[in-house]
């Protein structure tokens, strides 16, 4: 037995597969085909699934209801698509302004001098890795009415003698898009180092050499070339982005809710795991169509590993 | 021409960007030092030190630790030292398991061909292509089902009951660390030069003895930062232990999001600080484990 192991090269693979694969096989994918099957059933008085097979949590979501003014029998309640397209459009923003912000700082420390890259990198490293809520309370902090940007903003405007009353920036949209975007920016920065860095400087050389200016070099040669960096970014960047519910939570109140905070309510507050499945599954198939749409078009970077 | 040289617009981009990704952090520690016990604005540094805590109004006037008052208050809190307790050691506990399997995987799938291999390739790249929650749900529905199916059968009461807690945290951290260790280690392999394990196995060492010995040996480094970096996402993670803990597997990220929601007192900004410094080390030992890497490699 073990002899003819030892000469399976195919048994061996199998075997070395074999624990990870059925660790993901059971906390992954069927966690997932229950989802499906969850997202059809209906929930019971008492916050349970009655497994049955029924469009009905996908057709709420999509705006059908039943409570409607005057005696309608059916109307379009915009409630839930209006959830879905605010987060599209929050994750889609931020990952404009992410790659913005996350560019010029990734090109500054691939043209840095080599012995000086490793040091600013690691100043990139440590607001990745403290801790998520921690950050998203850090801004809870700074953007508060008595916080230190609005005490700033009072010191500045008094010098100028403006009159200044403090702004009301927590629980906006807008504090909730400054929150993904800082929670966010490491993980686009990084890939995009990660392709700059391996543009040879000959090429630049060889731009300079064919008449180019800076300009052109950077649109026509760097640009180009550090395309899968911000491919493997966007990502990084637009698939949490669109599932996160601590930031709005936190940042936004009860004033920004996204299909995040709609599936975590489902599962908690209101206690009705097939819709909450149902939304889960649509937030995954729209990341998904957003990925294979994106990816066909720019090609799966594979800077991807490096973050 | 200077390959070094940027522009001033990069060189102002680039101090605006860390200015960005900073500011909140050195707001975070200074607040740590708070006189002001509600912590909504800086009310200055506690002054001095004395016996006991001396308030005026809500602003701390002395204490014990003074400036650090806050710090000594988190030393105190139980709470804290649970969550920090189950944090670790569902961190230890899933990174040994996620580094064994996942490095084993690697090799499978780097070294091996077999009938699998694709579906086992797909299911490593599942987590990076979905958002958590879907992930965090999907488990939790796995979980609540399968034990409220186990506890009806068995008819289990009391503490018989299965429920959430550490054991199931844990093996969700489990899942979605494996495919980061093995994409780690597989990159390892990837830059491998087998000549050494052909040596070895012309100088007679058969497969076994050449693994040991030779291969083991050099991806060694490349296991530790998959370690390491498995180990960071189990201390970090929020969202999926949001969805799997229970009564007594509370972790940090929990604690800190469960305070939030209520009372802010600068305690929250003192233990954001030490686990910053923490953060702070970890990150440093893995870019020394990984310059000596790429220092042994080239």
């Amino acid at each position: 037995m073990l002899q003819r192991l030892r000469e399976n090269k195919s048994a061996q693979g199998t075997l070395l597969a074999l624990p990870t694969t059925v660790w993901l096989f059971v906390l992954l994918i069927i966690p997932l085909i229950l989802t499906l099957i969850v997202s059809f059933g209906r929930r019971s008085p008492d916050g349970d699934v009655i497994y049955t097979f029924t469009f009905d949590n996908y057709i709420r979501l999509f705006g059908y209801s039943t409570d409607c003014p005057e005696g309608q029998a059916a109307c379009f309640d915009p409630l839930y698509v209006n959830i879905l397209g605010r987060s599209l459009s929050l994750a889609f923003n931020t990952t404009v302004l992410v790659i913005s912000l996350a560019y010029p700082l990734a090109y500054f420390i691939a043209r840095a001098h080599p012995k000086k890259r490793n040091l600013y990198l690691f100043m990139v490293l440590i607001p990745l890795w403290t801790n998520f809520v921690i950050r998203v309370y850090a801004w809870m902090m700074l953007l508060r009415k008595e916080g230190a940007i609005n005490i700033i903003l009072g010191w500045v405007m008094n010098a100028l003698n403006i009159p200044f009353t403090p702004l009301e920036m927590l629980y906006t949209p807008g504090a909730v898009l400054v929150g993904m975007v800082y929670e966010f920016l490491p993980f686009m920065i990084l890939p995009i180092y990660t392709s700059l860095e391996k543009i040879e400087t000959s090429l630049y050389e060889a731009a300079a050499d064919l008449g180019a200016n800076s300009i052109k070099t950077f649109l026509r040669v760097t640009l180009p070339l550090s395309m899968p960096g911000v491919v493997a970014g966007t990502i990084l960047v637009f698939i949490p982005v669109m599932g996160t519910f601590i930031v709005s939570d936190i940042l936004g109140g009860r004033q920004v809710i996204l299909v995040g905070n709609l599936i975590q309510r489902q599962f908690l507050d209101a206690r009705d795991p097939t819709f909450g499945s149902a939304a889960s599954l649509i937030l995954m198939i729209m990341t998904l169509i957003v990925t294979y749409f994106y990816t066909r078009k720019f090609g799966f970077g594979e800077e991807i590993v490096v973050a | 021409m200077n390959p070094f040289r940027r522009s001033p617009f990069v060189i102002a981009a680039a101090i605006l960007v860390y200015t960005f990704l900073y500011a909140p952090i050195i707001g975070l520690i200074l607040y740590s030092f708070n006189a002001s016990r509600a912590n909504v604005t800086f009310e200055g540094f506690i002054p001095s030190f004395s016996e006991r805590v001396v308030m005026e109004g809500s602003l701390v006037k002395s204490a014990p630790c003074g400036p650090f008052h806050w710090y000594c208050d988190l030393a105190k809190n139980d709470d804290v030292a649970e969550a920090a307790g189950n944090t670790l050691t569902i961190a230890f506990t899933a990174t040994i398991i996620a580094t064994t399997i996942g490095t084993m995987a690697a090799l499978a799938l780097q070294r091996y061909n077999f009938k699998m291999k694709p579906f086992s390739q797909l299911a490593l790249y599942i987590p990076i292509v979905i958002p958590e929650i879907v992930m965090g749900i999907g488990i939790l529905t796995l979980f609540s089902q399968f034990f409220g199916w186990i506890n009806e059968t068995l008819n289990l009461s009391g503490d018989a009951r299965l429920s959430l807690g550490m054991a199931t945290v844990t093996m969700s951290h489990i899942a979605f660390m494996v495919p980061f260790v093995t994409l780690v280690v597989q990159a390892r392999l990837q830059g491998f030069d087998k000549s050494y394990e052909e040596a070895a196995m012309d100088l007679g060492a058969n497969e076994w003895t050449t693994f040991r010995r030779v291969t083991f040996p050099m991806i060694v480094p490349g296991i530790m930062s998959g370690a390491l970096l498995a180990f960071t996402l189990s201390l970090d993670d929020f969202v999926i232990t949001f969805f799997t803990n229970g009564p007594g597997s509370t972790t940090l990220p929990i604690y800190v999001y469960g305070l939030l929601r209520r009372i802010i007192t600068p305690q929250v900004n003192a233990l954001s600080t030490v686990w910053i410094m923490i953060v702070f080390t970890a990150v440093l030992l893995l870019q020394i484990l990984q310059s000596r890497d790429s220092k042994q490699h080239s």
